[in-house]
């Protein structure tokens, strides 16, 4: 039975269901509780479980992160937030030095099932220290995975696989994406990690997108063709463990590749799937690939500016059709 | 004395082990026979034994880069230990940790750690993870006085007391943190003053008696255990070598400074005590090192004549 549910309700879905299976899941962050959460993404739970199982915490990302490393370690399967994937920096030895390192430091013994659930990505003129899309450095440290769905339906499936996920798993929720809606199920299900999908097939071109960016790809795929182009619109959903395969058999199809991300461009995820499509994929290739990613700024307050820095659908079209022949 | 013979005796026995073992670990450095650096726990030995003395194999511990006398006092096994330093397969972390990550997980050891104050938000949600159980668990928390300025610190300390979480600070004042002496890298002397702060009860104990630490851990190891939250004991202690290496530290560190220390001796002032109650005669003294020198004879043989990990073997183990 599906029905249609708004990305944060699928969300709270999700939660709500695995806390209800699992008895060691608890959440904890600040406003979790009580508040019901600064997105709302936790809405009833802390009436349903109460204080031991939802727990208000202080201001305190290292400690919160701590919390859960901890917690984690020693049997509990906590699922903590992190209001704005901008406070990451304060919590960032325990994520990168602990969090990320105990299991390999250890030689394999521990385990540590965490989600660390934040809220990323511009647009809604809260400004440079409220707007990042910073996946590429925790893409970038060996021991963590990294999950971005761009729809209600990933969403409730990937949070529900990374919550039984082992592993510290970054579940990145794009805020302009949480009222984003479709038919979801009602029992819970699992997106697997590491698996990308081909949100639209195509034969033109590839178009590699992540999180708010799927949208875009799909409304410049839809741009396209009008002209002509059938483009291949890939959602890697994962971003560690990046699903190549199948974007590399697209890739091989098409000829064309272009990536696009909101995060800066210079250092993004898109560098990394550009440089394995060019590394693997060579010979395939009719066309160096492209990336689409915001410029070399943090991210500007006023609305002229931020439109002018968000990536968008044209750019993407901009981009396909450097790349393409054009077509009657 | 109240504790037990046996108690008091695995006491002596587990300092000198420590001792012993960061001397022979020392040499090893000194020697280039093991790759990498020690931090060595020489002198603190009161603190580590005193401290975990007071804890069931079910409790926890989270420690710091000089971690070597906290692991032994909770009972790890002095041959993974040296395999580990030798980057052995056969180490505790089968030699992918070395020296400053060693664990024991089957005995609540959850790490050492490379970071300064890595441990304290670590120690928050172990001593979660025990609360949410209800099973009477605790964990301890060794930072050193550097470590109590470091951010995390300061925040794990106020969830712990927020939170009323069975977790002990243990604070090892060694007077350095690295080279800098205390005064000049902090505001206050006695880090007890900041648990009052913190929402917590708070004392500074003598960090070179043995006996001394484990009255005042026991008394707050019981306040956790049932359920009055966290406390913040700073032991007043000493390490015998430099911050890192095995360098005496005579150039920085003034000898009177030195003297002083090791005239309280936390091995010898036990010792001496022991033979005043008629605990342990010296000649049964002499007769526990001996055979503790032979332990750890035995264990750096383990440890240098295990093989070392398969290459094979480095891209396992960062996923479960």
């Amino acid at each position: 039975m599906t029905r249609e549910l708004f990305y944060m309700q699928a969300l709270n879905e999700a939660l709500h269901q695995e806390m209800e299976r699992d008895p060691n899941v608890f959440v904890a962050g600040v406003d979790v509780g009580q508040h019901q959460g600064a997105f709302r993404i936790t809405v009833g739970l802390y009436a349903k479980y109460g204080e031991q199982r939802v727990v208000d915490t202080p201001i305190s990302e290292a400690g919160i992160i701590g919390l859960a490393v901890g917690s984690a370690t020693c049997g509990l399967r906590p699922v903590v937030e992190l209001m704005f994937m901008d406070f990451m920096g304060i919590a960032m030895d325990q994520i990168m030095n602990q969090m990320a390192k105990m299991k390999y430091m250890f030689g394999g013994k521990a385990r540590l099932p965490i989600v660390v659930r934040t809220a990323c990505g511009a647009g809604i003129r809260v400004a440079a220290q409220h707007s990042q899309s910073l996946e590429a450095i925790l893409c970038h440290i060996p021991g963590l995975k990294v999950v971005m769905p761009s729809c209600a339906y990933d969403a409730k499936g990937l949070l529900i696989a990374s919550i039984r996920d082992d592993n510290p798993v970054f579940f990145l929720e794009h805020k302009r994406l949480y009222g984003q809606r479709e038919d979801v199920p009602e029992e819970p299900y699992t997106v697997p990690l590491g698996t990308g999908q081909v949100k639209r097939p195509g034969k033109d071109v590839t178009i590699v997108a992540t999180s708010a960016m799927v949208p875009e790809a799909l409304k410049a795929a839809d741009k396209l063709a009008e002209q002509g182009i059938d483009a291949e619109v890939i959602d890697p959903r994962t971003l560690q463990p990046l699903d190549t395969g199948l974007i590399l058999d697209s890739v091989r199809r098409t000829h064309r590749a272009v990536v696009a991300h909101e995060a800066v461009r210079f250092g993004g995820i898109g560098a990394e799937i550009a440089a394995q499509i060019a590394q693997e994929a060579f010979d395939y290739l009719d066309a160096p690939p492209q990336r689409i990613g915001a410029p070399f700024t943090p991210v500007p307050f006023s609305p002229v500016l931020e439109d002018a820095w968000l990536p968008n659908a044209q750019n993407i079209i901009d981009a396909v059709l450097n790349v393409v022949p054009a077509r009657a | 004395m109240e504790i037990a013979r046996d108690k008091l005796l695995q006491m002596f026995r587990t300092m000198v082990t420590i001792r012993e073992f960061e001397d022979g670990a020392g040499r090893l450095s000194q020697e280039a026979r093991i790759p990498g650096v020690v931090h060595l726990y020489a002198g603190e030995e009161a603190v580590a034994v005193g401290a975990c003395a007071r804890l069931n194999q079910n409790d926890y511990i989270t420690s710091t880069h000089r971690g070597h006398g906290h692991v032994i006092a909770k009972g790890g096994d002095i041959r993974l230990m040296y395999a580990e330093l030798f980057g052995r397969a056969t180490g505790y972390c089968k030699g992918k940790g070395g020296s400053m990550h060693i664990a024991d997980l089957d005995l609540g050891i959850l790490g050492a750690n490379g970071i300064v104050g890595g441990g304290a938000p670590i120690a928050v949600g172990a001593a979660f993870a025990g609360k949410y159980r209800g099973q009477g668990q605790v964990c301890l928390c060794f930072l050193g006085d550097g470590a109590s300025n470091i951010g995390p610190v300061h925040e794990a300390a106020n969830m712990a007391a927020l939170y009323r979480l069975p977790l002990v600070f243990i604070c090892e004042n060694n007077l350095y943190m690295e080279y800098t002496r205390q005064e000049r890298e902090m505001a206050i002397a006695d880090i007890s003053d900041r648990a009052a702060a913190y929402g917590m009860p708070g004392r500074s104990v003598d960090g070179m008696d043995v006996l001394a630490v484990y009255d005042a851990v026991g008394e707050a190891v019981e306040r956790a255990r049932r359920g009055e939250g966290p406390s913040l004991l700073e032991c007043k202690t000493y390490r015998y070598y430099d911050h890192v290496g095995t360098s005496y530290g005579e150039e920085e560190r003034p000898a009177e400074e030195r003297e002083h220390w090791h005239s309280r001796d936390p091995i010898l002032l036990f010792r001496e005590r022991l033979a005043a109650e008629g605990v342990l005669s010296e000649k049964e003294a002499e007769a526990v090192i001996a055979e503790v020198r032979s332990q750890i004879e035995e264990a750096i043989k383990f440890g240098e004549e295990s093989p070392p990990p398969s290459v094979e073997d480095l891209t396992k183990d960062v996923y479960t």
